[in-house]
């Protein structure tokens, strides 16, 4: 296998939870400074795959590469400095404000003698404007709403100051206005700071709208990785989800937007 | 109100590259629970058949004593006060550890299994006719083997805090069975002396009770509160959080519950099974201090001067009778924790 141009690519990954295989020889890149969305149906191994990136799953067989080594053999630390990860549930200890759940963040940076530098504190700050909670950033953390709690999340994973960073599904538990809010943000981060970001998002629409490159999975497989406008079609969307459907330009943006189609059984038999 | 939520707040002390944060409340709280301990021993010192006035106490503490007071205050009650101040310490820090680790106000190793698989060390020692030194080994064995074994127990693919939570109680029910029969099968004399080390109790204690228990908190403090304190603060983030901030969770964990069955272990061989403390100090710290956080330093401040404070309450408030220091504890934590309850389920968090 040719050696990858990207900062991180996984290599013949078979992934499992004990004995349940969910994917076998699986292998991606992830371009760099993309804001890359992996998609495919439920079960499809897509938040097991990000789980494999960021190391919080260890694979059975093959390697995930960042900088061209085995992201096992590196120090943990040394790996957070770099990858930054969003998780799909975190816990907010009792009663923690917002300002000192995004400083947690800076834990990658800091040592014994080293535990809250100007560079943390200019950089936390930042963090919180960036995802606009400065504003919040004394209330306890447990009183926010939904929205508010995961751009903190975020905030904590910016503070962090890595490259990469990977969201599992930033999206789910959030009604569509925050969602969109979530996802701009993101989109912002990836624009405006260069970073390279991985998201695994349910929707395939909003992956479509907001996406520079698409994965698309099944079954553990990778059916497709491109560009949104050369992977969404109406052929794929059938083969990945087994959904007849159309796909259209979004009025809004000219993205693929995928129309279920209304009367499946007739679409499926044509 | 606004002056004192302030002092909550993290403050920085920055000399060239290096830097330390501190909360003013957190550092007052460990001050204020250090003063109390320390209080408390010069008046269990001063206190009993042979009263010495606390300046007394303090300037034959100096080396400057009567031969008398000398002999009274260090080879009669320093080696217990010393012994309760630690023991409360390592107790308080076992179960802070416990606590965070779990993610639970109940874990704590009277409740998790440890003490009771002490206990029974121990009482196979009884049984076996051995001495107070191998009493005490046994209790160590014995606590550091439930440890391992209830660790395993709870073991998939890694350990979660409600898995290990009902490993644990599972065991501490068994090991309570087990510690039954084994006192009917000793004999009547031996059966009174295990019973008064199942209350848990200082009476008589040396310094070869307090001297691993000093070794191992001189080892261990610095150890936890530095070393695995920071990564520790990351783990109560989540398994998945924290390694994505470049902590190994199950490396930390396993290190971490190695430390507090360790000192719960060392506790018990001194002290016997002192209930409740473990409990109550890591949940008192966190009021003290106001902080979110494992508050570990302020808990093994508060353990010391639970203990100690309830051993002076053993020792000197029941008149002619002295009770053993775990009657106390078990009292008082008893009614702490149905407190605790009550005031939760108001609060409906129970």
């Amino acid at each position: 296998m040719a050696q990858s141009e990207s900062r991180l690519a996984g290599r013949e990954l078979t992934l499992a939870y004990e004995k349940r295989v969910i994917a076998e020889g699986l292998s991606v890149d992830i371009p760099d400074h993309s804001f890359t969305v992996v998609v495919g149906p439920n079960a499809c191994g897509k938040s097991t795959l990000l789980r494999a990136l960021s190391r919080t799953l260890k694979p059975t067989a093959g390697q995930v590469l960042l900088d061209g080594q085995s992201i096992a053999t590196l120090p943990a630390k040394q790996v957070a400095r770099t990858l930054g990860l969003l998780p799909q549930s975190s816990i907010a200890p009792d009663g923690i404000t917002v300002a000192e759940l995004v400083s947690r963040g800076r834990y990658p940076h800091q040592g014994v003698l080293r535990q809250w530098s100007a560079e943390d504190e200019r950089v936390v700050a930042g963090a919180m404007a960036d995802t606009g909670v400065a504003d919040l950033a004394e209330r306890p953390v447990d009183e926010l709403s939904g929205g508010q709690r995961q751009r903190v999340w975020i905030a904590m994973a910016l503070a962090q100051q890595t490259p990469l960073l990977l969201l599992d599904e930033p999206t789910t538990y959030l009604d569509i206005a925050h969602q969109v809010e979530v996802l701009d943000l993101c989109a912002r981060l990836h624009r405006e700071q260069g970073r390279t970001l991985v998201a695994v998002l349910h929707d395939l629409n909003q992956a479509a709208r907001y996406a520079t490159h698409l994965i698309a999975l099944r079954d553990g497989r990778l059916v497709a990785a491109g560009a949104p406008q050369d992977v969404v079609t109406a052929e794929l969307v059938e083969e990945v989800f087994r959904l007849p459907c159309r796909v259209i330009p979004d009025p809004e943006t000219g993205t693929p937007l995928v129309v279920p189609a209304a009367n499946r059984r007739a679409a499926a038999r044509s | 109100m606004s002056t004192l939520s302030r002092t909550r707040h993290p403050r920085t002390l920055r000399v060239a590259r290096f830097s330390v944060r501190y909360r003013p409340r957190a550092l007052a709280a460990c001050a204020g629970a250090l003063l109390v301990a320390l209080l408390m021993a010069v008046l269990a010192l001063g206190h009993g058949d042979y009263p010495i006035a606390p300046a007394d106490v303090l300037r034959t503490l100096a080396g400057d004593g009567t031969p008398a007071e000398d002999f009274v205050v260090h080879q009669l009650r320093l080696p217990r006060v010393a012994t309760a101040l630690l023991v409360g310490a390592a107790l308080a820090l076992a179960g802070a550890l416990f606590q965070t680790l779990v993610r639970n106000p109940l874990g704590s190793p009277d409740i998790l299994g440890f003490t009771q698989g002490a206990s029974t060390g121990a009482l196979l020692v009884v049984v076996a006719g051995g001495s107070s030194q191998a009493l005490a080994g046994g209790a160590v064995a014995g606590g550091l083997l439930t440890g391992a074994a209830i660790y395993a127990l709870a073991w998939r693919g890694g350990v979660q805090g409600a898995r290990l939570v009902l490993v644990g109680i599972g065991t501490a029910a068994i090991l309570t069975g087990v510690n039954g029969y084994l006192l009917t099968r000793t004999q009547l004399m031996d059966a009174a002396r295990a019973v008064l080390w199942l209350t848990g109790s200082l009476d008589g204690r040396g310094w070869e009770q307090a001297r691993p228990l000093a070794v191992a908190l001189a080892v261990l403090l610095p150890l936890v509160l530095l070393g695995c304190g920071p990564a520790l603060r990351a783990l109560e983030l989540g398994d998945d959080a924290a390694s994505g901030l470049g902590v190994r969770p199950e490396r930390l964990r396993l290190a971490l519950l190695g430390a507090a069955v360790l000192l719960a272990a060392l506790a018990a061989a001194a002290a016997g099974p002192v209930n409740f403390v473990a409990l109550t100090a890591p949940q008192l710290a966190r009021r003290l201090t106001g902080a979110p956080g494992p508050n570990l330093a302020a808990s093994a401040c508060t353990g010391a001067a639970l203990l100690v404070t309830a051993d002076f309450a053993a020792q000197h408030l029941f008149g002619d009778r002295q009770l053993p220091v775990g009657v106390v504890t078990g009292v008082l934590g008893g009614g702490y924790l149905l407190w605790l309850l009550a005031v939760r389920r108001r609060a409906g968090h129970l």
